[in-house]
């Protein structure tokens, strides 16, 4: 008896409880809905679970994990990562679907943007912290570079969704670290300004989102199809939706992508508007405690960390979310913690992994 | 000093960095405003659009053709039916290269030359999504050959259609038409009487004939279900059905022997039959020669047959009986004699003299009899029998042209008869009235002189003159004519065409047995239908015509040897029997016949030979021109 709690105390020494409640609650939906979007198939619920296990386990040893091991593992992951990304350009890079995300390593096929997802905001909270005695104009210029080619590598690829959500995430490891409005006004200027040629350096699949975005129902059996077939879910899902496991779009094939991308179409479409508010409270709550961490988080590396998981988080929710219902291009970006697949899973929980060791560290260190 | 800078910055940090979390936490809070109005844009305020589009997604409504009625003669002999075969189709929307198809498909298949042009016709007709027939009745190999292959073929298929028949072919062509693919004519024309929805799914529709004058008895009403779909098309469930209702079936009142037997009696004539039955209207035969095989048109027909159809000197598509408008020459004659007697213009006994033509008074011009030198004296009875032009050249002329058009316009002449076949024509009955508005010209006295013996102005079709002599053979009590003897509904009681007596024109029964007795005379010795008449164990009563083709000018003289074929006079012959309590009456024409008694009779005593004592007529003997007499 005394062993057990021991034991469930040790085990749980570096969780969170309040966000792993909220995570399991994840895994939950994640799995019901799974098993109606993929039309009752056991076998990818399974997977799902399997990828969910993973996923936890990853998480419970990188919360175990003493901060100062992350700290130290920065700059070789950035400059690892960065490596595979160069690496993908050589003729050991893995085409698909037009794409050069995949890095073939013998065993298996790896897409070294996911690491990055770790990785960059790691090595910007690290140079932030290593010179937060005399931070200077320099040093943001430093930083944004650290973004910035890890992000055009990815773009280039194309992976417009990664590139997006890394750039997000050290965006707001900048915005965290104090970045001057000047500096942010002047920036969104010259985006603006330079707009024209980023649009010429887009590959034209990429233009062709933007465009059907724009609007939808020029191509609605090509490039728009997927826009339309997710508003008619969510649309069509009314305020209490059709029912679970009744959505006539997601159950007679007519939404594309429906275990991946637009699961939430699936979520919309059967359980409505109050299933809608019910999903968005749950990444509330999780973005809520995320705010609360990185709020009472120690030291200057933890809180522009522990920020920049909880916006980009939030982030890939929101994208997601407004690719399903057509106010944001549709760029691939799965919805987080509730998307078949394994690699986003695991990545997303890393980070609550590094969440939870930067919340338990710092109550250790107050007791 | 450096410790406490350091210190103060830190707080500062900390502040500033609250800062910045606080406008994270606002930046977030306006996202979710953002997403949760979008969420109540779509599922709230335009629910009811997406819901209509993804029901609209998931059900198709396909509509079940509903089997066509069937066509039978009044003993149930089916003169137009059904039968299910298969079709190779393309959806030429779907096809590139259509030329390169057609090449492959003839590998597997045999495609002549025929169906390809037949196929381009049909492709120009309408534009469409859905498939147009190339070739029909494929052979069990030949669909198991493009089965095996139809990957190849994106946009082809093989269809299992309800096809129509017609065993009578070129015997019934005018009477009973053909169906064929709807055209864009048509859609039209279905649009305007509000029945597009009706004709979803189906291909056929009747295009002349009874085919298109009971297109609505025949085509049935059609079926609905309701079928949930997934996005490949492939259909999920049924959701909801209406079954379709079949067509009505038809009883004509038509003897599909009889339609034989005159339409064999004509031999290589070109001309119409219209026989109708007196007492109530039903029409026992409805010729039209030649005729064609109206089972070329169902798919449409190829340009070239179509050419030589269409191009023919003998007009193969023209329905002679139900639109051919022929002067009625002297079958006009009986009716003349009805009206002089009527108006009393003329006493059954007072004879006239006949030189051999008529003199207008205070004129030079010689109207002429077909016999020269004339027929001597001449009364009512004989001037019928021997078909006396001069008689009635004074007799139009005494009566005058108002009398005669509106006694003739009783018995229905220029008048549609109001026969339930879609183009009848009306013939015409000149009058001053209508001369004035056609030409903007006065009656001259010569133009009611030529009336007088049915030439002139004149005008009639074989419905009409058929419908006039069935009146007349039934004492002036005048029947509808009608084809249709009975519908018979796929659901329900059958109804039957009930006589409808029009009008009743109470004639005198003595001018009526004088008419009547000097007709069945024709058909006697001495008559002009003599030959014809002869040895009928009945009583036939007739009245022979011609129709002039060509004017003969002034001073010359008719030669049939000198005048090419399609110039010779027309022949008519009304006819009815028995003469006593008729049975049959109608009209017979044949074009550039010659003469009534030579040509039309005998067509008219074979079909009431079979009619009245069923007896099957030997094949019709090339008739000899006699020498000597020539009758009108």
């Amino acid at each position: 008896m005394m062993n057990a709690r021991l034991l469930k105390q040790r085990f749980m020494q570096h969780l969170d409880p309040v966000l792993l409640g909220a995570l399991g609650g994840f895994a939950l939906v994640s799995l019901v809905l799974l098993y109606s979007a993929s039309d009752g198939n056991w076998l990818r619920v399974l997977a799902q679970a399997g990828n969910i296990a993973v996923a936890f386990a990853a998480m419970w040893l990188v919360a175990s994990m003493p901060l100062h091991w992350l700290m130290r593992a920065a700059v070789p992951m950035y400059v690892f990562g960065l490596l595979l990304l160069l690496l993908v350009m050589t003729p050991l890079g893995v085409a698909s679907h037009g794409a050069t995300r995949w890095l073939n390593i013998g065993v298996a096929t790896i897409q070294p943007s996911e690491l990055m997802k770790i990785a960059v905001p790691l090595m910007m909270a690290w140079y932030f912290e290593k010179n937060e005695a005399v931070l200077k104009l320099k040093n943001y210029f430093v930083a944004a570079i650290l973004l910035l080619v890890p992000v055009a590598l990815i773009a280039r690829q194309p992976d417009l969704g990664t590139s997006i959500l890394i750039g997000a995430s050290g965006f707001y490891v900048l915005f965290l670290a104090g970045l001057s409005w000047r500096l942010m006004i002047g920036g969104a200027l010259a985006a603006v300004a330079s707009a024209p040629f980023l649009w010429s350096m887009l590959h034209d699949y990429q233009r062709h989102r933007i465009l059907m975005l724009l609007d939808p129902s020029q191509d609605a059996l090509g490039k728009g199809y997927h826009t339309i077939q997710g508003m008619i879910a969510v649309g069509s899902g009314g305020i209490l939706g059709k029912g679970y496991m009744n959505g006539t779009q997601t159950h007679l094939d007519f939404l594309p992508e429906r275990t991946t991308d637009f699961i939430f179409a699936v979520w919309s479409e059967e359980f409505g508007l109050i299933g809608n508010l019910l999903l968005l409270s749950l990444y509330v709550f999780v973005i809520g405690r995320g705010f609360i961490i990185t709020a009472n988080a120690s030291t200057y590396f933890t809180r522009l960390m522990a920020g920049s998981i909880t916006l980009t988080f939030f982030t890939y929710a929101f994208v997601n979310m407004g690719m399903v219902s057509g106010i944001l291009p549709v760029v691939g970006v799965p919805l987080p913690l509730i998307s078949y697949g394994g690699t986003s899973m695991l990545t997303l929980m890393l980070g609550f992994g590094i969440l939870m060791s930067i919340q338990t560290n710092k109550k250790l260190v107050k007791t | 000093m450096n410790r406490y800078v350091e210190l103060k910055n830190h707080q500062r940090e900390i502040y500033y960095f609250r800062l910045r979390l606080v406008l994270s936490l606002g930046f977030v809070a306006v996202m979710l405003l953002i997403l949760l109005l979008r969420f109540f844009y779509l599922q709230v305020f335009r629910h009811d659009y997406f819901h209509t589009l993804a029901d609209s997604n998931r059900i198709y409504v396909v509509p079940i053709v509903p089997n066509r009625g069937l066509i039978l003669d009044r003993n149930g002999v089916v003169m137009a039916q059904n039968y299910s075969g298969y079709t190779l189709e393309i959806a030429p929307a779907k096809v590139a290269d259509m030329d390169a198809l057609i090449a492959e498909l003839s590998k597997l298949v045999e495609i002549t030359p025929k169906d390809i042009k037949r196929f381009q016709k049909l492709l120009t007709e309408r534009q469409t999504l859905e498939t147009m027939p190339i070739r029909s009745q494929l052979s069990d190999a030949e669909v198991a050959r493009i089965s095996a292959q139809q990957f190849r073929f994106p946009g082809v298929e093989i269809k299992a259609r309800l096809f129509r028949e017609y065993p009578y072919t070129d015997v019934t062509s005018h009477l009973i038409g053909y169906v064929g693919r709807i055209n864009q004519k048509d859609i039209d024309q279905l649009e305007e009487d509000d029945a597009v929805s009706n004709y979803l799914g189906s291909d056929y529709i009747g295009k002349t004939g009874i085919e298109q004058s009971y297109e609505k008895d025949l085509h049935g009403k059609t079926g609905f279900e309701q079928v949930e779909v997934d996005a490949g098309g492939r259909a999920v469930r049924v959701l909801s059905r209406t079954a379709p209702q079949s067509g009505s079936n038809l009883m004509l009142t038509l003897d599909a022997k009889l339609q034989e037997v005159a339409e064999n009696a004509f031999g290589d004539y070109r001309g119409a039959l219209v026989a109708l039955d007196p007492t109530n209207g039903e029409v026992l035969a409805f010729v039209s020669k030649p005729g064609y095989d109206p089972g070329l048109f169902i798919d449409g027909i190829d340009t070239d047959t179509w050419d030589e159809l269409n191009n023919s000197p003998d007009t193969p598509l023209n329905n002679r009986a139900l639109r051919g408008q022929y002067p009625p020459g002297s079958t006009i004659k009986p009716f003349m004699a009805l009206a002089g007697l009527y108006y009393g213009t003329r006493s059954p006994t007072r004879s006239i003299s006949d030189p051999g033509y008529y003199l207008l008074p205070g004129s030079r011009h010689q109207y002429r009899d077909w016999k020269a030198g004339g027929h001597g004296a001449v009364d009512m009875f004989k001037s019928i029998v021997i078909s006396c032009d001069t008689y009635f050249y004074g007799l139009a002329t005494e009566m005058g042209i108002d009398n005669m058009h509106s006694y003739l316009a009783r018995f229905g002449f220029g008048q549609k008869t109001g026969l339930d076949m879609e183009g009848e024509t009306s013939g015409l009955l000149p009058s001053p009235e209508w001369k004035a508005k056609r030409y903007q010209q006065v009656w001259y006295p010569g133009d009611t002189v030529s009336a007088g013996i049915g030439q002139g102005y004149n005008l009639v079709n074989p419905v009409q003159l058929a419908f006039a002599t069935a009146i007349l053979a039934n004492d002036g009590v005048a029947f509808q004519p009608h084809l249709v003897r009975e519908t018979r509904p796929a659901s329900g009681s059958p109804v039957l065409t009930m006589p409808k007596q029009m009008f009743d024109l109470k004639i005198d029964p003595a001018n009526l047995k004088l008419v009547k007795g000097a007709m069945e005379a024709v058909t006697k010795p001495g008559g002009t239908a003599a030959v014809a008449g002869y040895g009928a164990p009945y009583r036939m009563a007739g009245k022979t015509g011609t129709a002039q083709v060509i004017a003969i000018k002034q001073g010359e003289k008719y030669d049939a040897k000198k005048i090419s074929e399609y110039n010779r006079d027309h022949a008519w012959f009304i006819a009815f029997a028995p003469a006593d309590k008729p049975r049959i009456a109608m009209a017979v024409l044949v074009e550039n016949g010659g003469h009534g008694g030579t040509t039309a009779a005998p067509i008219a005593r074979k079909v009431m030979d079979y009619y009245l004592l069923g007896k099957i007529p030997q094949p019709l003997q090339t008739v000899t021109q006699k020498s000597g007499e020539q009758s009108d």
